[in-house]
């Protein structure tokens, strides 16, 4: 757990061993930590056997949708003649996600690093990180990091003496969740509304600038140093053995009515319950938990009965009957209101929502309002049809998974705590606090 | 496409061969089939944005947008599948939430894909309880009138002006339900070409100011034309209301203007609709000319025609079959037949190859150059004491009046009287063009037909039938009864247009013998 905490002793510190040393920041920081070894061996290996020792290690994406990440560069024709991009997806956005944010702060270089070594395995001289608007202090680490590696010769023209470029960008996004979405993010990047495109054609055929691209997030591509370093034999064994597909370590960062939130990183299958009650602390004094969204507000909400039998893997989290998603995880208490909460998640997709598809751009909003005036106690019994009804519409039917990312946590609050829902309409349960603030 | 390889898929039980390539809603298209969407359009670049056309595709995880998915060998396309038409109810509800049922007063009434399709496959209620959004109305400049509300944000407009007009005016705003289309600071829907957006919009949300509040659709009569605007010669169709002209709108010809009509056509009918029309053949005796009938009248143009020289001063918007016997009347006599065409800046759209308002403000110069009517400045110079001078519908300028006054005898065949025209032997009323039949050549060759909107005023007769029978009365024989066997004696004479008739030029036009297939291809 990161700065000013120390890491709980159940952590594997892969990613999170130099949270909280400022020196680490710095190049010869970094360094001395054994930074840039990897990028340095990278350089000299063939792609193909960079992109084998990450196939083998089973890393998997990290932004979400846990993707293997060795089988996604594998998809860039290499030496097709065309330019090749790699963007770093750093617009962490996803509500109760800020793992990211930290490995930025804390490890720039990691992220530099990783960076030029997913570059070079997929045949690319540039790699972009695109960060979220709202986050000034990595945007600041960040620029920071890259001009000193640049001036060192870490990156650039003839990176650390190897004759191969690798150029890194930061770009600062303006503030969009949907930018988030590779494909919007490509448009942003190209200096289009942050609109997300059709699929196909994928990324990797035509991405950015209509270019060759892979688009990775920070916490995967953070992870390859060690992995390029240690090996990928190294990386699968710190995880359980009895699931091969989820591999490594993760970072979680958990907020809500935890005793101590904050970023954790454990290998991947750790228990969910030992988890939030050994590393988190528990519930506040006095309190229940009540229920998690383990993965990022786009996930379905889970009830403790789920959550106490769940393992944290990419598996272990959809036998749940959730994701693990960007293990944001939302931990609410038996004082929360789960439909207040729901509205207010409906509420952030409503405003982000980019107004390209129509179930997304109406859809959100009318959710939102219909979930709202639940709250305020004006809701009826056919409201829970219409809400149902709507997320269907919004399933699976749009461009991106925005509208999808909306339904999945009203549908899941609605089954399993409906209870609460029909409280309201009955009038059993009044909030007299204005439910949501604007 | 010739060499792309054909694709067999079956869309709604029929069987499909298209080039590899086609979206599934193209491809529908050819077997009859009609995709409900709203966002696509054939003259733009994709968006898949309105999700009205989801289809279900056979062994596909999820419904496939068709117009956004292209077709692949064996696959079974359901358009009308439960999963297909509950998602397309879905989108039409939540297209309606925030939309007014404003339709009785919606110009776009009864021409609206979203009232056509609500009809069809809509709910028959809605289940929104909540306040619908609300933003006024915007001017757009030029012809243009945004009524946010009724805006289903398709971005065909956004996609027009940034992807075909090359003026990037439009955007879309905002985000969620608040988006609305934004027009760039300080610049107005003023691209020669911007009123496209109003025929693109599937719904009532881009106006024209001028059609407003004009007509309901269903009462307008709708009639293939082509523009005369300039020699692009761009496909339109003329809708009248009472026998008036009252809206002009572009007619999809790939060939010639894709689906597209600038600014400059579609505002120039209000003079087909003037009042001042001649009405009644004239003929000036020792005294004031005076209302005759119509075989009087030739008999008499004949007799001050006879032994003279006559020259012809011929409007370049009238037909080829009319211009075809104005040059054989002013060769047969000895004289010249000429034009003069108005010249204007040219306005290309930039998206679309070889279209353009023309620098040539008329529809058919190519057509009298190529019957042997002279261009020029001075169209009636060659004029001596004692000839003869036919005009043909169009002003005169004071030089021509000079000219004019030389003359020893004129006929006028014409829709108006010209302002300035000193004396008239003659006159024989004649149709403007959306009065009779006939056929314009473009700029590039392609001889197009144009058919008849609305009756003409009084005794006014088709142009190429009164010069017809002028040439009949001058011992020229002709046996024409319609514009179709005016065209087959223009054809059987003149070398360019020979092999051609009304029939194989059908509405899509045909190109002269030596012209390039079209204007665009």
């Amino acid at each position: 757990m990161g700065f000013p905490f120390k890491p709980h002793p159940r952590e594997t510190t892969v990613l999170s061993k130099h949270f909280g040393e400022a020196e680490a920041r710095s190049l010869d920081g970094w360094k001395a930590r054994g930074g840039y070894q990897a990028l340095e061996q990278a350089l000299g290996m063939d792609p193909v056997a960079i992109q084998a020792v990450v196939k083998d290690s089973g890393l998997r994406g990290r932004g979400g949708a846990g993707f293997p990440t060795g089988l996604k560069w594998s998809f860039m024709k290499l030496g097709d003649g065309k330019p090749h991009y790699l963007c770093c997806n750093a617009d962490e956005s996803e509500p109760g996600t800020f793992k990211d944010r930290e490995i930025m702060r804390w490890t720039p270089h990691a992220l530099i690093e990783g960076c030029a070594i997913a570059a070079h395995a997929i045949g690319a001289e540039t790699a972009y990180i695109y960060i979220r608007g709202e986050f000034t202090e990595p945007l600041d680490v960040m620029e920071r990091a890259v001009d000193e590696a640049r001036k060192a010769g870490v990156i650039g023209k003839n990176a650390m003496g190897s004759g191969k470029r690798v150029d890194v960008w930061v770009h600062k996004g303006a503030g969009a969740y949907i930018c988030g979405e590779e494909t919007a993010m490509m448009n942003s990047l190209e200096g289009k509304r942050g609109n997300p495109r059709i699929k196909p054609p994928f990324p990797a055929a035509a991405g950015l600038f209509g270019m060759p691209t892979t688009i990775n997030n920070v916490e995967t591509l953070a992870a390859v140093p060690p992995i390029l370093v240690n090996g990928g034999e190294w990386y699968k064994k710190m995880s359980r053995p009895d699931n091969p597909k989820s591999t490594g370590t993760k970072l979680w960062s958990v907020c809500g009515n935890v005793q101590r939130p904050g970023n954790y990183e454990v290998v991947m299958g750790f228990p969910f319950k030992e988890f939030l009650y050994d590393l988190c602390g528990g519930p506040p004094k006095g309190r229940k938990f009540k229920a998690v969204i383990p993965g990022g507000s786009s996930v379905p909400i889970i009830n403790m009965e789920e959550a106490d039998a769940a393992l944290m893997d990419y598996e272990g989290m959809v036998a749940a009957g959730t994701m693990l998603g960007s293990a944001g995880c939302i931990v609410m208490d038996d004082a929360q209101s789960i439909p207040r909460q729901v509205a207010r998640l409906a509420r952030f997709y409503a405003h982000e929502s980019c107004a390209q598809c129509t179930q997304c751009r109406e859809g959100t909003a009318w959710t939102t309002k219909i979930l709202e005036r639940m709250v305020a106690g004006d809701g009826t019994a056919e409201d829970f049809d219409t809400l149902m009804d709507l997320c269907e519409q919004m399933t699976g039917k749009t461009i991106c998974v925005l509208s999808d990312s909306c339904a999945a946590p009203v549908v899941s609050g609605i089954q399993k705590f409906r209870g609460e829902f029909e409280a309201l309409i009955t009038r059993k349960t009044v909030h007299t606090v204005p439910a949501i603030v604007a | 496409m010739a060499d792309t390889p054909l694709v067999n898929l079956t869309i709604e039980g029929r069987p499909v061969s298209v080039p590899a390539g086609t979206s599934i809603l193209e491809a529908a298209k050819t077997v009859g089939v009609l995709i409900p969407h709203y966002c696509y359009h054939p003259g733009l670049p994709v968006a898949g944005v309105c999700r009205m056309c989801l289809v279900d595709v056979e062994k596909a995880p999820k419904l496939a947008p068709a117009c956004a998915t292209s077709v692949a060998e064996g696959q079974v396309v359901h358009v009308h599948a439960e999963k297909a038409r509950e998602a397309r109810k879905g989108v039409l509800e939540m297209l309606l939430i925030n939309h007014p049922l404003d339709c009785p007063i919606c110009d776009q009434s009864g021409e609206c894909e979203l009232q056509d399709y609500t009809y069809k496959e809509g709910r028959a209620d809605s289940r929104y309880r909540e306040p619908k959004r609300f933003n006024p109305v915007e001017d757009f400049g030029g012809d243009v009138m945004y009524v946010p509300n009724r805006c289903i944000l398709c971005t065909r407009c956004v996609r027009f002006m940034e992807d075909v007009a090359h003026d990037a005016v439009l955007n879309v705003s905002e985000r969620g339900d608040r988006a609305y289309i934004g027009k760039a600071d300080g610049k107005d829907l003023t691209h020669p070409w911007a009123g496209n957006v109003v025929d693109l919009c599937p719904v009532g949300a881009l106006l024209s100011k001028d059609f407003l509040n004009k007509a309901r659709s269903w009462e307008l009569d709708r009639t293939a034309s082509v523009c005369t605007g300039c020699s692009q010669g761009c496909n339109m169709i003329v809708e009248t209301r009472d026998n008036a002209v009252v809206r002009l709108r572009p007619r999809p010809n790939s060939d010639v203007n894709a689906f597209f009509l600038c600014d400059h056509g579609r505002l120039n009918y209000r003079w087909l609709n003037r009042g001042d029309r001649l009405e009644a053949p004239s003929l000036r005796g020792a005294a004031e000319p005076r209302a005759t009938d119509w075989d009087v009248a030739l008999a008499g143009a004949a007799a001050v025609l006879k032994g003279k020289r006559v020259h012809v001063l011929a409007s370049p918007n009238l037909s080829n079959e009319a211009l075809f016997f104005l040059a054989r009347i002013a060769k047969a006599s000895g004289g010249k037949a000429a034009f003069r065409v108005e010249q204007g800046p040219e306005a290309p759209l930039e998206g679309v190859e070889d279209l353009a308002l023309r620098a040539d403000r008329a529809a058919n110069g190519r057509g009298a150059e190529l019957l042997g009517l002279e261009r020029s400045d001075t169209p009636l110079a060659g004029v001596a004491a004692g000839d003869a001078v036919i005009v043909a519908d169009c002003e005169l300028t004071p030089d021509d009046v000079k000219h004019v006054s030389k003359a020893g005898a004129v006929v006028l065949v014409s829709t108006f009287m010209p302002t300035g025209l000193p004396r008239v032997d003659v006159s024989l009323p004649i149709c403007n063009y959306v009065e009779e039949e006939g056929t314009f050549t473009n700029l590039r060759g392609r001889v197009q037909r144009f058919l008849q909107a609305r009756a003409a005023p009084g005794m006014a007769r088709p142009s190429w039938y009164v010069l017809a029978d002028l040439c009949n009365a001058l011992g020229d024989r002709f046996d024409v009864l319609t514009a179709g066997q005016a065209f087959a004696a223009l054809a059987s004479s003149q070398s360019a247009f020979a092999g051609l008739s009304h029939d194989t030029i059908g509405l899509r036009g045909a190109p002269v013998n030596g012209a390039t297939a079209g204007a665009t291809s």
